[in-house]
């Protein structure tokens, strides 16, 4: 984001040579097979297999749209779907907020800032399975939360947050968002970086309270960040699956699965590939349009 | 300079009395301090958990005050639970590949914006694009190309993963920091008779540093917390990365919760150290991610 505001209008045109060297095509083909091999071949697959019923012995057996009518009625799927749509609001909604309220009180370089930022920050760095088993360890029936609720007088709300279907999803909310927010922080902290303080400064000597300043100098100035934080944010809890399969393995009762996880558990416990690749293809149209939103801004980004 | 803060409005720029200001430090601190511990609570819980004996987590709770000090949940993740033999597994996954996605997507970035290929603008956002996709739309499809190139449920298929996986955004990244360096100096070096492979190797890949160490500290991290592609393309249990070996020890010791702690920090402790080596990195890592 800071790159668009710092970047001088128009950079040099880059002259490039018109005949190009063979050797640079293969610096360019390499990877690109790579990849071909790796993500669009394997991806075109899914969309073949989803049409198919196949227990990954002999041949894919052509069923149409067989697969996605069963989706339709097959009530885990539906319930999978249904939660990801409360983690993506959940998700999306708390480390936005969070992110962007820290981003704002930690903006101002002053003593200790940095030492707080390392802090929200810090959870980041270890991995999702990791975090899902520090979590574990605070959800225990015998674990901090509860203790710490008999200790303020809440007996009676202590639960076994992770074995309640009613909790659980919940429950894994807190901890991927816990991780989450350090990184909305960042983002947004570059986007306060490149708004105009100048601006804020004006509007202060203008009387404007804080809320003002944000709402209507802080917050327009966003928009840039906005779209990207937006985008990452849903395709982020589109491919969730590494905490709640740490933390729950999607159960009680399928009551925290979601997508990814029945995808993976149809796929990869049961053997039902094509069925597994058909919930795949809704992960990926669900996907989609945040994906393109994502490759406008970047090619905005390319043009500048 | 003064951006939006959650403070109290309008006063700080019209002459603030010193002594004003001091309070509303102290505010911000007292908001802040324990926002921050509350943060690295969980964290510090989880480490003294792990030096806690099994007995006295047994008697007193996992909650509860420490009243042992004890190494043995170290020594078994260390020593039944193999913590030691996954953390090398991830280790020698995690340092190929990130070498090789530099490598592969620095060539890509190097011939899509030095030279004049037709195209490159849209083979760049498909790159990209590869990387934007679920990886659920994947997996199954690749474990079955793992199958047939014979490489199934080796380290070799977890690397070449993780590199095909990641390339797509590496260049983008990479490209645009390659597009910034002035066309003067690789043209002196051109009329100088110097080849596209010398001009690669050296004035683009010794001015890409930075961004290389950025992108660098960002993808080991990446793909050293990786869970899924692990268990996707390998089955041998004593082959998995410390992610994967790490949930699987936890249904092992399910009770045990100094095992279980002891084994959280030991796999994250690789991550802490890259963290704290490279934070400036890190961060600037992140914030390409952000402008991509």
């Amino acid at each position: 984001m800071t790159a668009v505001a710092t970047r001088p209008a128009s950079p040099g045109r880059v002259r490039r040579r018109r005949n190009i060297p063979k050797v640079v095509w293969v610096f360019l083909a390499v990877p690109a097979v790579v990849e071909l091999a790796m993500v669009f071949w394997p991806a075109l697959n899914s969309f073949y297999l989803s049409f198919t019923e196949w227990n990954g012995l002999g041949a894919a057996k052509p069923v149409g749209l067989d697969n996605f009518k069963e989706l339709a009625s097959d009530e885990v799927f539906r319930g999978a779907l249904q939660n990801n749509v409360i983690w993506a609001i959940g998700f999306g909604g708390l480390s936005v907020l969070g992110g962007l309220a820290l981003a704002l009180a930690l903006n101002r370089p002053r003593r200790g800032v940095g030492l707080y930022r390392s802090a929200i920050y810090l959870p980041m760095v270890f991995s999702l399975a990791v975090t899902g088993l520090f979590w574990r360890v605070q959800y225990q029936p015998d674990g901090t939360i509860n203790t710490l609720l008999g200790a303020v007088g809440l007996e009676s709300l202590e639960k076994q947050w992770l074995a309640d279907p009613d909790t659980a999803l919940y429950a894994v909310l807190v901890a991927a968002v816990w991780r989450q927010v350090g990184y909305v922080m960042v983002l947004y902290l570059a986007g306060l970086k490149g708004t105009d303080p100048l601006l804020d400064d004006a509007s202060a000597v203008d009387g404007a309270t804080a809320w003002q300043r944000f709402r209507f100098v802080t917050w327009p100035q966003l928009r840039g960040v906005n779209t990207v934080v937006f985008a990452v944010t849903v395709i982020d809890s589109l491919r969730t699956f590494d905490i709640v399969w740490a933390m729950t393995h999607g159960g009680p009762y399928h009551s925290s699965e979601l997508l990814s996880t029945y995808m993976f558990q149809q796929g990869f416990t049961f053997l039902n590939l094509g069925y597994a690749s058909a919930i795949a293809v809704v992960i990926f149209a669900l996907a989609l349009i945040f994906i393109i939103t994502y490759l406008v801004r970047a090619t905005k980004e390319e043009a500048v | 300079m003064s951006t939006a803060t959650l403070a109290p409005p309008a006063v700080e720029n019209v002459s603030p009395p010193p002594a004003k200001r001091r309070k509303k430090g102290w505010g911000y601190h007292a908001v802040m301090a324990p926002l921050a511990l509350l943060w690295i609570a969980p964290m510090v819980f989880v480490l003294v958990l792990a030096f806690r004996s099994f007995d006295d987590i047994a008697a007193r709770g996992t909650a509860a005050w420490p009243a042992s000090f004890s190494l043995d949940g170290f020594s078994e993740a260390f020593g039944r639970g193999a913590m030691g033999r996954s953390l090398w597994t991830s280790i020698q996954v995690t340092v190929p590949a990130v070498l090789f996605s530099l490598l592969l997507a620095s060539w890509a970035a190097y011939a899509l914006s030095r030279f004049d290929i037709p195209g490159r603008r849209a083979i760049l956002l498909t790159m990209l694009a590869g990387n934007l996709l679920p990886p659920q739309i994947l997996l199954i499809p690749v474990s079955r190309v793992m199958e047939s190139l014979g490489i199934y449920d080796t380290l070799v298929a977890l690397v070449t993963i993780h590199v095909g996986f990641g390339l797509g955004f590496y260049t983008f990244v990479l490209h645009g920091f390659m597009r910034s360096i002035p066309s003067e100096l690789t043209e002196a070096a051109r009329i100088d008779g110097a080849g596209p492979v010398q001009i690669y190797a050296r004035i683009i890949m010794p001015l890409c540093r930075p961004s290389l160490a950025a992108l660098g500290a960002l993808a080991t991290t990446w793909i050293f917390n990786d869970l899924i592609w692990a268990i996707t393309v390998l089955r041998t249990e004593a082959k998995l990365p410390v992610t994967a070996a790490l949930l699987n020890l936890q249904g092992g010791y399910v009770s045990n919760w100094n095992v279980v702690a002891a084994a959280s920090v030991i796999a994250a402790i690789p991550t802490a150290i890259v963290f704290f080596a490279f934070q400036r990195h890190f961060v600037s890592g992140l914030l390409m991610g952000s402008s991509k």
